[in-house]
Order: structure tokens, then sequence, then C-alpha cells
């Protein structure tokens, strides 16, 4: 049996969008340069 | 005390107007801080020449590298072990504190660790390394599972694929960091070839990144919905708006069904990631390529790396993608799809068909990603929000099982092979071939998977986390 929706979100708080923005640089920054180390490396596969 | 206080789970509890997609960065710092777990391997060559101070040369006290494999394999028991227990704990105190104690395990693990390798002494390093930091890995793996179900009940493959994509991501940013500490470190002048000063460093970086998630997790208040959202718009019957207790969970044959997917799915992925660098160079040698033609072993190294990022595109892919195809469907394509591509891989190996052959691996590869980051979504699906942090970290001794499975059973069909004078592909013919038998396991395991008897459902409403303050 499915309980009815339940919807008690409130509009997000302005400027919260910043901040989502700078806690991804956080950790994209550091997972794309993991990221672009291992592509490196993946390329001597095609040499 | 009040230090305590602010870890507790009533202290984050998110305001009206918390922006949701602040928390999987949360998350994602704290995979991708244990995801360093699979780049130990750049210490094992330093590690194992403290005394001779040469690589290249260890001296005979010098540690073997089968002594330094135990402490990889002592880590991956002791995630699997102490997610299984921990695992109620979390679902009571809530993410925060239990990410605060995987922080202060993981980093202490690597302190006393660093202490071990001054020292000389292998047993601290296992200590170290392998079981405070193994305790610290198994919580920290399960530790924003479930909130983030809870903040994404719309798109929970979407939530836990990018928490669990950070643990594929963690050792692509953890192997050039440790090499270029160790290089810094060593001429320096730090003595140990600057082992232990990168373990310290390490440990003092993990702590601070890790507090990245500690302070900005937070669980949503009991009665948030995103919204417009409609739970189960599938209408599938194998999304559950009841919820089933971590205890409970372990009496349904649904549970057991999903430890099997979760086991063969992981074993025969490891079949391949143990033995990429050796498969490949093997299968497509000078003396089967034509001489100069050949894959190097810088070449097998970029093919490892390859494998890397499929792995991690994998877990972010599949799972975004079970979100609209569903947990069951996703499971079968990893498996019917997995069967026919290992059956596939001799072939391409006898037939010198290398690009192919690459192309088969990282398809099979993003699967074994995919399977770890899509099980939380099914087992939220088939058991409810309740406690699934918990079930999930008791599922994950599915993994620990894998982690000594899966090297096991390749090691021993190549060996006896090569025993049989087989070489090159053909010496790994009947290692693919027993992986793609183990998925038609899976495949049957998953196929079983049924809605959950309503008699394990807690009876009325229950809290999120019981117990919380």
């Amino acid at each position: 049996m499915n309980q009815p929706p339940v919807s008690s979100a409130t509009p997000e708080t302005p400027g919260s969008g910043g901040a989502v923005f700078l806690a991804w640089a956080f950790v994209g920054i550091p997972l794309l340069w993991g990221v672009s180390q291992t592509f490196i490396k993946a390329l001597d596969l095609f040499k | 005390m009040a230090e305590a206080s602010l870890l507790d789970r009533s202290r984050t509890v998110a305001g009206p107007g918390y922006n949701r997609w602040l928390i999987p960065p949360a998350a994602l710092a704290i995979h991708l801080a244990i995801g360093q777990a699979y780049a130990f391997s750049v210490f094992k060559k330093p590690l194992g020449a403290l005394i001779s101070g040469d690589p290249a040369a260890p001296a005979a006290a010098d540690w073997t590298p089968t002594q330094l494999g135990i402490i990889f394999s002592i880590a991956i028991v002791l995630l699997g072990l102490s997610a299984a227990i921990f695992g109620k704990w979390l679902e009571r105190v809530g993410p925060r504190k239990a990410m605060m104690a995987s922080a202060l395990c993981f980093s202490g693990g690597f302190f006393i660790a660093a202490l071990g390798v001054h020292l000389h002494n292998l047993w601290i390093v296992y200590f170290g390394y392998g079981v405070v930091g193994g305790i610290g890995l198994g919580i920290g793996y399960i530790s924003p599972v479930s909130t983030l179900i809870k903040w994404f009940p719309d798109r929970r493959g979407v939530a836990t694929g990018m928490a669990i994509m950070g643990f594929g991501g963690g050792a692509m940013i953890a192997s050039p960091l440790s090499v270029a500490l160790m290089d810094h470190f060593k001429t320096s002048g730090t003595g140990t070839l600057g082992v232990a000063a990168t373990f310290l460093t390490l440990g003092v970086i993990y702590l601070l990144f890790m507090q990245f998630g500690v302070w900005t997790i937070r669980v949503p208040a009991d009665d948030w919905a995103p919204a417009g959202y409609v739970p189960n718009p599938q209408h599938s019957a194998l999304i559950t708006s009841s919820n089933v207790s971590a205890d409970n969970a372990l009496k349904t044959p649904q549970f057991w069904l999903l430890w099997v997917v979760l086991l063969t799915n992981v074993t025969a992925g490891i079949g391949v990631l143990e033995t990429a660098s050796p498969l490949i160079q093997e299968s497509f040698s000078d003396a089967v390529m034509g001489a100069g033609r050949g894959v190097t072993a810088a070449a097998a190294a970029g093919f490892v790396g390859l494998l890397s990022l499929f792995n991690l595109l994998g877990r972010f892919f599949w799972s975004s993608a079970s979100d609209k195809m569903g947990r069951k469907t996703t499971y079968a394509i990893y498996f019917g799809l997995g069967i026919l591509l290992y059956a596939l891989i001799p072939t391409l190996g006898r037939n010198t068909q290398l690009a192919l052959y690459v192309g088969v691996a990282c398809v099979i590869i993003s699967m074994y990603g995919g399977g770890f980051a899509t099980i939380p979504a099914y087992l939220s699906d088939l058991f409810g929000k309740y406690q699934v942090g918990a079930i999930h970290g008791r599922l994950l001794t599915a993994w620990s099982t894998a982690g000594v499975l899966g090297p096991l059973i390749v090691n021993f069909l190549h060996e006896s092979r090569k025993a049989e004078g087989f070489t090159g592909a053909a010496a790994y013919q009947t290692v693919f071939y027993a992986m793609a038998g183990l998925l038609v396991v899976g495949l049957l395991a998953n196929f079983a998977v049924t809605a959950v008897n309503e008699k394990y459902n807690e009876k009325g409403p229950v809290k999120a986390e019981p117990g919380g303050h």
C-alpha cells in the first residue's frame, strides 16, 4: 500500500546555489585532477 | 561535551530550505578519501626495501611482497566486518558522528602505520593501516548511504552512484599524490624512502579533507520530501513503501539473494582487475603480435588506468540508469551482457583483436563498478529507508568474501592452465569461462528476487533513525 505523497519542501535558501558550487568545486577539483592523471597514463596504451 | 553534542544526529537535521545538492559533495569528501585504499599498491615497492634502501634490490631482512599484500587484505576484510558491525550504530547516531569516527580511524591508521614504518615493525603497520584504517573504511563507506537515499528518494541511484563513484576516484587522486609525496620526502632525506613522512602527511590531509563531509552533512526532517515527490511512480512491486529492520532483513531470502548477486558480480570483476596487467601483456606479447608490436609494461599500466576510469564512470552511469530501468533489470543487464562479454574475451585474445578486447574489458569493469553503486538503491527499494545503511553494511561482507575468493579462483585456474602447457591468452581461457559461469549464478539469484513478505515489515510508522537524540 503506497503512502500518499508527502511534500513539506520549502524553496531552497537564496544564495545556496553559491554554496553548492563551492562544495562541488571542493571535491570536484581533486577528482578531476586524479581523473586527468589517470587519463594521461591510459594514453600509453594507444602509443 | 559541547563538541560531542555537535556531532549528534539532532544537530544535523536540516532546516527549511536546505539545498539537498550539498549532500553529495559531503558524501564524496568521505568516499574520495577512503578510496585511497585501492592505491595502496604504490607503497609496496618502497615498503619492501626499507632496509636496503633500493627498491630494485631488497635485503634479506626486508618485508616480502606476500607480507605486504596482507596489509591490504586486512583492510578490506575489516571494511566488510566493520560495515556489518557498526551499521546499526550508524543508523542510531546519525551520519555526522559516523563520518567523524571514520575520519579519526582512517587518518589514525596512517599515523600508526607511519610509526610502524619508522620502527620497521610490520605488526604495527598491520594494526594501523589494516585494522584501525580498515574500520575507518567500513564506517566511512556506509556512513552517507542512507542519508543520501533519504534526501533523494526520487533519484536513489543517482545519489548513491555519485558517492560510490568517489570510492573509485579516490585511488586516482591518491596514487599520483602518494608518488609525488614520496619523491619529495625521499629527496628531503627524511629516511624510510619517504614512506613514513608520506603516511603522516596523508593522515593529516585526509583528516582535514573528511572534515568537510563531517560538517556539511545534514539529515532531512522526518516529514521532508522533495517538492512534487510521488513514491514509486513506476508502480513496481519491488519498490516498497514499508520498512524492514536490519535484523529482520537477514531473515529474508531477498537479502541472501542480493548477497549472492553482489558476491558473483564482484568476484568476476576482481578476476579481470587482479590480472589486468599480466593478462594483456601475456595475451598480446611480442611472440603473439610480432616483434616490437606487443603490449609493453607501460601500455599495460595504461590499460589498468583505463579500467579504473570505466570503473568510476560505470558507478555513476549504471546506477543513474537504474532509476529509469529498475534495479532488477539493471542487474539482469550486468549479468546477461556480462556472461556474453566474459565468454567473448578468450576468442578476442586468440584472434589478437586488441582494440575490441580493450573495449569489452572496459564495459565489463563499468558493470563491476555499477554493481557496487546500484546495490544500496536495490536494498532501499526492497527493504525501505529505515535501516538501509545497516542492511547495506551487512551485505558488504559479500565484498570481503569476493576479495578473498576472486584472486584464489583466478590464480588457481591460471596456474592450472599454465601447468598444462598453455600460454598467452589461452592460459586465461578457463578463468573467463569460470567467471561467465559465476555470472549465471548471479543472474539466477537476481531473477529469483521478489517483493519482501509483509510479515517482515515494521508495524506502524518508524522514525528514520530510531534512538536518535
